[in-house]
């Protein structure tokens, strides 16, 4: 009998891999399903999303009706399907215009310097002291219900983030060792910027942007379970929850339509942070 | 340190007067008309009707005078008057307020006593199931809507296994405690009613669980960050070389080093709680200022809808204050 002494073999890269990566491998998972199921709801949903039917109202869910149906009899699972177009499209939509803007604003005002970067700068604390929810329901309320509206809302609440990541990324990168040896070499200000700050840059914005997407989603459906995004009959996972929300004996109206959006924003804040241990090691595990 | 108090207040006052002046231009210069929001069809087609109450409301002046106005008003601690309740905007936030700060405040106790301890432990026992634990709580924390995490709770504690009392802060029957500060747990003890006071408790669980839900998950993974930063420093080894016990190394000398980015995060934390009561508090039917504030939206009351963004942007505004001079005390650096 021979002591044995338990080594524990080095992990394999397959199995580093996996223990990092798992979670956003989930992610891009479930991100990738919601956007396929946005763009195929019509082939998958098995009724038409807007169909009234009063004599199939608040059936449980069956055979015929896999999520039951809601107060108009609507079936809940074809909404579902339908109501991931709007999310994606308003949060993406929000994100991505909010970061263009954002990073412009961020990007003159670290370049600019002086007065213009003050007055650029205090404009974006200044937007930042206003919650997002608070402003955009009172802007929102000022324009009037529907969608384009309550982006618009969203939109003057989304960009002061990116507009001081932004800032702060070009201050930190213009003034690094790697830029002024790309100039001593010999090379253009154009492929500097392209070959050299930019890929060092875009990291946290890209880390931000995903991170983001959930967080707008998430405040979307919020405006709308209250009332201020989505003019009714569209199907929209926020106001569907609005409109089950006194229906507790017939909970899925209104218990499915939030498993949507917590799986989509778990997908988002999974791929988020997936995408930040990628980018820099440091950060790994938080 | 004078200074640095003197400078922040300084920025602190010049920010609230551009606030005060995006939120005027917001209420007043977009197109949703209040008049037709107000008013009935058939009174809002009566024009002299319809002048008069503009006049009442001063909605016929031009607008740089009804700013002037608002400024003048608001240095006095005049809010304006709600066009929906027809009273003084101050007497409506003196009525919904104290709900909204006692279920604020429940829900930040709650946020620190589970958000830092799993923080802690999660940090401590690294890579096994109380930090997987402590990652999942925090994830699904930050990624459910709040408003439907309220009814699944709702419909389960409430609906299905009624064990936890329905909307509101005390049962239909039950009588609100004679008002001293307003919230009905300190004002039940005062007046030495433990009924009410059970009752008031039993109404604050889920509405402070949901409230808490995402500030814990923020909490836990600032806590759990800077814990591991600072275990990784000299002087945790100093103290392991030189024989300390474990929990004394990381209760005294971990942990206060840790806390400082935790507490600058703190006041952020409670700020969030003040703004996502809008959603809470709707579907708890909890009456406090985030419930106002979405049926003041709702019906367009814009002189109301003026003053609580207002009030909640310089409620920001300090909160970042005290943060900032509570991180400049305990960290000397930051002053310069």
């Amino acid at each position: 009998m021979s002591a044995s002494i338990a080594v524990r073999p080095p992990a394999t890269r397959w199995q580093r891999w996996r223990r990092q990566y798992t979670l956003a491998a989930v992610g891009g998972a479930l991100v990738t399903l919601w956007i396929l199921v946005a763009a195929a709801a019509p082939l998958l949903a098995p009724y038409a999303p807007n169909a009234v039917e009063l004599s199939t109202r608040l059936l449980p869910p069956s055979a015929g009706h896999w999520l039951g149906t809601d107060e108009l009899g609507r079936d809940v699972f074809s909404r579902l399907l339908y109501g991931a177009r709007i999310s994606l499209v308003t949060g993406v939509v929000v994100v991505s215009v909010g970061a263009a803007i954002g990073t412009f604003i961020g990007g003159v005002a670290a370049y600019a310097g002086g007065l213009v970067e003050e007055a650029l700068m205090r404009l974006t604390d200044l937007v930042l002291c206003f919650p997002p929810i608070i402003l955009a329901l009172a802007i929102g309320a000022a324009l009037g219900i529907g969608t384009t509206n309550t982006i618009i809302a969203m939109l003057v609440v989304w960009w002061p983030k990116f507009a001081r990541l932004a800032r702060s990324l070009v201050l930190q990168q213009r003034s690094l060792e790697y830029v002024e040896a790309a100039v001593v070499a010999g090379f253009g200000p154009g492929r500097i910027l392209l070959r050299h700050i930019i890929p060092n840059a875009v990291g946290p914005l890209i880390v931000l942007i995903t991170l983001d997407i959930g967080n707008a989603i998430i405040i979307f459906a919020g405006l709308s379970f209250l009332g201020l995004g989505v003019v009714p009959p569209t199907a929209e996972w926020g106001s569907m929850i609005a409109a089950g929300r006194e229906l507790v004996a017939q909970w899925w109206v209104a218990a499915f339509p939030g498993f949507a959006i917590l799986s989509i924003v778990l997908g988002f804040n999974f791929l988020g942070d997936g995408i930040r241990d990628w980018l820099d090691p440091r950060s790994r595990r938080f | 340190m004078l200074r640095f108090l003197i400078a922040r207040i300084g920025a602190l006052l010049a920010m609230t007067l551009l606030a005060t002046l995006v939120v005027f231009l917001i209420a007043n210069t977009v197109p949703g008309d209040p008049v037709l929001a107000q008013l009935g069809d058939q009174a809002a087609s009566d024009p002299v009707f319809v002048a008069q109450w503009r006049h009442e409301y001063g909605l016929d002046k031009p607008l740089w005078e009804r700013y002037g106005i608002f400024v003048v008003g608001l240095l006095h601690g005049d809010l304006g008057r709600s066009i929906h309740s027809q009273r003084p905007v101050l007497d409506d936030v003196a009525e919904y307020g104290p709900a909204t700060l006692e279920l604020a405040s429940v829900s930040f106790v709650l946020t620190l006593a589970v958000g830092i301890p799993l923080g802690i432990f999660a940090a401590v026992k690294r890579d096994t199931w109380i930090d997987h634990l402590a990652r999942i709580v925090s994830l699904l924390g930050v990624s459910s809507p709040t408003f439907w995490l309220a009814f699944m709770l709702l419909a389960v504690f409430y609906g299905y296994l009624q064990i936890a009392p329905g909307p509101g802060r005390l049962d239909p029957i039950g009588l609100p405690p004679p008002t001293v500060t307003g919230a009905y747990l300190i004002d039940s003890v005062l007046a030495g009613d433990w009924e009410t006071f059970r009752d008031a408790a039993a109404h604050m669980v889920l509405p402070s669980i949901v409230l808490a839900s995402a500030t814990i998950g923020l909490i836990t993974r600032t806590t759990r960050a800077s814990m591991l930063e600072s275990i990784r420093q000299d002087y945790v080894r100093m103290g392991r070389a030189k024989g300390l016990k474990e929990s004394r190394v990381i209760m005294r000398h971990v942990l206060p080093n840790a806390l400082v980015p935790v507490v600058t995060l703190g006041g952020l934390a409670y700020a969030n709680l003040l703004t996502g009561a809008v959603l809470t508090e709707t579907v708890f039917s909890w009456p406090g200022l985030g419930r106002y504030t979405f049926l003041s939206a709702a019906a367009l009351d814009f002189p109301a809808i003026m003053a609580i963004t207002l009030l909640v942007a310089i409620t920001y505004l300090v909160i970042n204050l005290v943060t900032d001079v509570s991180y400049a005390l305990l960290d000397p650096r930051v002053r310069q």
